[in-house]
């Protein structure tokens, strides 16, 4: 029998959801059946997370409805989307790690009879866990089964997992299949929502795509390959009208060779890295977030410890230096991240102060001179029209365009030879973006080598000379601006390899 | 279908200076009708007991000179305070790091008390600075080397000096003569000598330790690099190391002044009012200065003026106890119905509640 001749478990008609001006999800209609796994693919910011979240009560609709087997219901809170049978499991888990996994799982349920008992459970769908372990000694997968079980218990008919891999190892990632293949057999409707390919043409039975909140398309995984998915997540390439400067790149400034780097819980973020930034080229970073990008700036800048590998300016091995030492010898970063005020800016502090922060160390004595800052910042203020009310205002009160002009321009001030900027126009209109392109495009004239990571493939298309691909760590592909492409740069950053040369240089 | 109503907070956008201060002051306000309906409720008159509190604690010049001499340690405690709070260190322990001042304060008190008077005290007040600071910079050292919670690490400390000034007044340092467990009084060379403050009389040359130090803090804090430093780590601690600050090194040595102007206190108080070593030395003003400083917030000129404000309370209600027979302890429990308005109208300055009608 065709899965479309059943009738929807849940039905979802023509939801909106809108955050201020950023409409995250826009007119989506999508239907699940019983007995099938769906997978949700689209890139960070793509509105999975938010259509998940209306369906599990966490948000509400603009507009739209939601049919559960085929009568339309409210959901409010979570509480009432277990009450229908939906349960969510959420990358971050929510358990009591002195109890034991029963105990968490009886937690919630405060002894109503109408609960599955767990064991009966863990029996039916052969799962390797013991529910007398105490979540503190458990692995990241072990926890997830009891985040499973919590919702089963709760006789949740529809689960949604989400990214429920991005934490666990290949092996995990078998175990945690087979579940969901004994659950589809034993009826249940499980949405997962992903944007690693191999999993979903390896898991779910049809793939819905979104790509900046709006639906692409829902196909049968049967039908789908790994090109035709990429395509659809990624978009068809839109020319910006972004220019780029022409120049001829000079000398190799910053030259990176087999760059590793392990994070706090020994996970590797970065995997023998190599490559080479010219004076006067800007080299864009692509590749889905979480890839490495933040290790590769932070290790460059000194704030993050190398594990292997080498990283030189002009010939100088600057691995292992402080950040200060690296800040004057010409290295200077403005990282934007998801908060934006999360680093580089003090907000509460005004913009002389926060000019201060990279120089007050070369004033003498012990005291603070503001007179220079205050001469410095009422320039920026003037050259990049930065609107404020006054400089003795916290930067905190200004928009988010003039935080980042602030950030961007005290870090161009210290005329750097080599500047690292991570997501400069993040959730920036075009106006205030095209100032920065500007910015970046005139350093890049000046001969000062730029390191840009972005989001957006069509603008690191636009400005970049060459792109570098990163993809789970590794770098996949470096590609020269004229060879690129939004396809082979969407294929690169899932980390597909294609028959070409991986190198486009 | 039916409708309930749903209260939210919501932040309020921007408040003016002024909004600001008439909020504290309805705080204060409030705080002082609550106070007398507590007081009403005993039985009492009000105002009458405000009156004599205040008459109490200001009245004479003798009364006046008991306020200051409160007012010093609370004082000097909170500044002491302020510099870990400014930096987000929660250094909890002020009252073992005065313990520890007055410890090694005591020992040049006890055991060198041979040399002149002026640098008999000068040697008591460095060493009870860096005994201080050292104490303090003990959590300081585990919090940036091991990552330890510095609330619950400072904590703990004033536990083992407290405990410590015990074993000493019963063991080593007991006075052989005395008939209780105690330490014998310093001699005249390590007591404090009187200065006059204009309009006070004469008290122990503490107040001018104050005046200094609250001046040091303010221009401390604001003018110079170091002080710089630690509000960025304290703002944010990832843009200080961004922008290449020695992070560990700013927290160490924010935490020795930070403690050491706590030890200096320990010696204020054992070379002033006590003339001995007790276990009383630091008394709970280690914490009560954890509330003064935030409800000065963490504004040394604040501190100035609440400090004083605790003292004039808590003179005020030593004299409530004679004349009323109310219970000293009424002056913690105004101390804390002021803390709660005070503190509770900064959550209105910063938000609204609302109430909405939601279907559900």
């Amino acid at each position: 029998m065709q899965i479309e001749d059943r009738p929807a478990v849940i039905e979802l008609k023509n939801l909106s959801k809108s955050f201020g001006r950023v409409k995250a999800n826009d007119d989506i209609s999508l239907k699940l059946y019983s007995s099938e796994i769906l997978a949700l693919l689209g890139e960070n910011g793509s509105g999975k997370t938010t259509l998940m979240n209306m369906l599990s009560g966490i948000y509400q609709p603009d507009s739209g409805s939601i049919l559960l087997n085929g009568e339309t219901v409210k959901i409010n809170s979570p509480k009432d989307a277990i009450k229908l049978g939906i349960g969510m499991i959420h990358q971050h888990f929510k358990l009591v790690d002195v109890f034991t996994a029963e105990e968490n799982i009886k937690l919630g349920s405060r002894g109503k009879g109408e609960s599955i008992s767990a064991r009966s459970l863990v029996q039916s769908l052969n799962l390797n866990i013991d529910l007398d372990k105490k979540i503190y000694d458990m692995s990241v997968s072990e926890k997830q089964t009891v985040e499973v079980l919590k919702v089963l218990t709760r006789k949740a008919d529809i689960l949604v997992l989400d990214e429920p891999t991005a934490v666990l190892t290949p092996q995990e990632i078998d175990t945690l299949f087979n579940t969901l293949r004994e659950m589809k057999k034993a009826g249940k409707s499980i949405i997962i929502i992903t944007h690693k390919l191999e999993e979903v043409l390896a898991i779910s039975d049809r793939v819905a795509v979104l790509h900046k909140g709006r639906l692409v398309d829902t196909v049968n995984t049967k039908e789908a390959d790994r090109f035709s998915l990429t395509e659809m997540m990624v978009g068809r390439q839109v020319d910006l009208d972004i220019k780029r400067a022409k120049t001829i790149p000079g000398d190799v400034v910053l030259s990176v060779e087999g760059l590793t780097v392990h994070g706090n819980e020994g996970n590797v973020e970065l995997d023998k890295i190599s490559f080479s930034l010219r004076a006067g080229e800007i080299l864009g970073v692509a590749g889905i977030a979480g890839s490495g990008q933040k290790a590769l700036c932070e290790s460059i800048a000194g704030l993050q410890p190398v594990t292997s590998g080498s990283i030189s300016l002009s010939g100088q091995r600057i691995d292992g230096l402080s950040p200060r030492q690296i800040i004057e010898l010409g290295i200077s970063m403005a990282f934007i991240p998801e908060d934006r005020l999360g680093m580089g800016l003090i907000s509460s502090m005004n913009i002389p102060d926060n000019l201060l922060l990279k120089t007050y160390r070369d004033q003498k004595g012990l005291l603070l001179k503001r007179t220079q800052a205050r001469k410095e910042a009422e320039e920026l203020v003037e050259q990049l029209s930065i609107v404020t009310p006054g400089l003795k205002t916290p930067v905190s009160k200004l928009s988010g365009g003039n935080v980042q002009k602030v950030l961007l321009g005290r870090e161009i001030n210290l005329s750097p030879k080599v500047l690292i900027t991570a997501y400069p126009v993040r959730g920036l209109d075009i106006g205030a973006s095209m100032t920065i392109y500007d910015m970046l495009n005139e350093q890049k004239e000046k001969g000062v080598s730029v390191l840009f990571v972005g989001e957006d493939l069509d603008v690191l298309l636009a400005l970049c000379d060459r792109i570098m691909v990163l993809s789970s760590g590794k770098l996949s592909a470096i590609v020269e601006n004229r060879f690129a492409t939004k396809a082979l740069l969407g294929m690169k950053m899932v980390g597909m390899t294609t028959d070409k040369e991986d190198e486009y240089v | 279908m039916s409708s309930r109503f749903h209260l939210y907070v919501s932040q309020r956008g921007e408040v003016s200076k002024a909004q600001e201060y008439t909020m504290r002051i309805l705080a204060l306000v409030a705080a002082l009708i609550a106070g007398g309906v507590f007081l009403l409720l005993l039985g009492f008159n009000p105002f009458e007991i405000y009156a004599t509190m205040l008459k109490g604690a200001l009245s004479t010049e003798g009364m006046r000179q008991e306020t200051v001499k409160l007012m010093i340690p609370l004082c000097l405690t909170s500044l002491g305070v302020t510099l870990a709070f400014k930096m987000r260190f929660w250094n909890i322990g002020a009252e073992g790091q005065i313990c520890a001042g007055a410890i090694a304060a005591s020992y040049f008190a006890y055991f060198h008390n041979h040399l002149p008077q002026g640098i008999l005290l000068s040697v008591m007040a460095v060493a009870a600075i860096i005994a201080g600071g050292l104490w303090g910079m003990l959590p300081a050292y585990f919090k940036t080397r091991f990552d330890t919670n510095e609330t619950l690490f400072t904590l703990m400390l004033n536990y083992i000096i407290g405990f410590f000034i015990t074993y000493l007044r019963e063991g080593p340092w007991r006075d052989p003569q005395g008939g209780f467990a105690a330490t014998p009084r310093f001699l005249k060379q390590a007591r404090l000598p009187l200065v006059n403050f204009p309009g006070v009389g004469n008290v122990h040359i503490g107040w001018i330790v104050m005046f200094v130090i609250l001046i040091w803090v303010f221009f401390y804090l604001r003018y110079t690099k170091q002080g710089y430093e630690l509000t960025v780590v304290g703002e944010n601690i990832n843009t200080a190391r961004y922008a290449g600050m020695p992070v560990k090194k700013i927290i160490m040595r924010t935490m020795f002044l930070s403690a050491g102007i706590c030890g200096l206190v320990g010696m204020l108080q054992v070379a002033g009012p006590d003339r001995q070593l007790t276990d009383a030395v630091a008394n709970g003003r280690g914490f009560t200065a954890v509330s003064i400083a935030w409800l000065s917030r963490l504004s040394p000129i604040g501190i100035a003026l609440v400090s004083f404000l605790f003292s004039v309370m808590e003179k005020g209600c030593s004299m409530m106890q004679t004349d009323f027979r109310i219970p000293a302890s009424m002056s913690e429990i105004l101390q804390g119905i002021i803390l709660f308005c005070v503190l509770g109208g900064e959550f209105f300055i910063n938000f609204r509640i609302g109430r909405t009608r939601k279907e559900a």
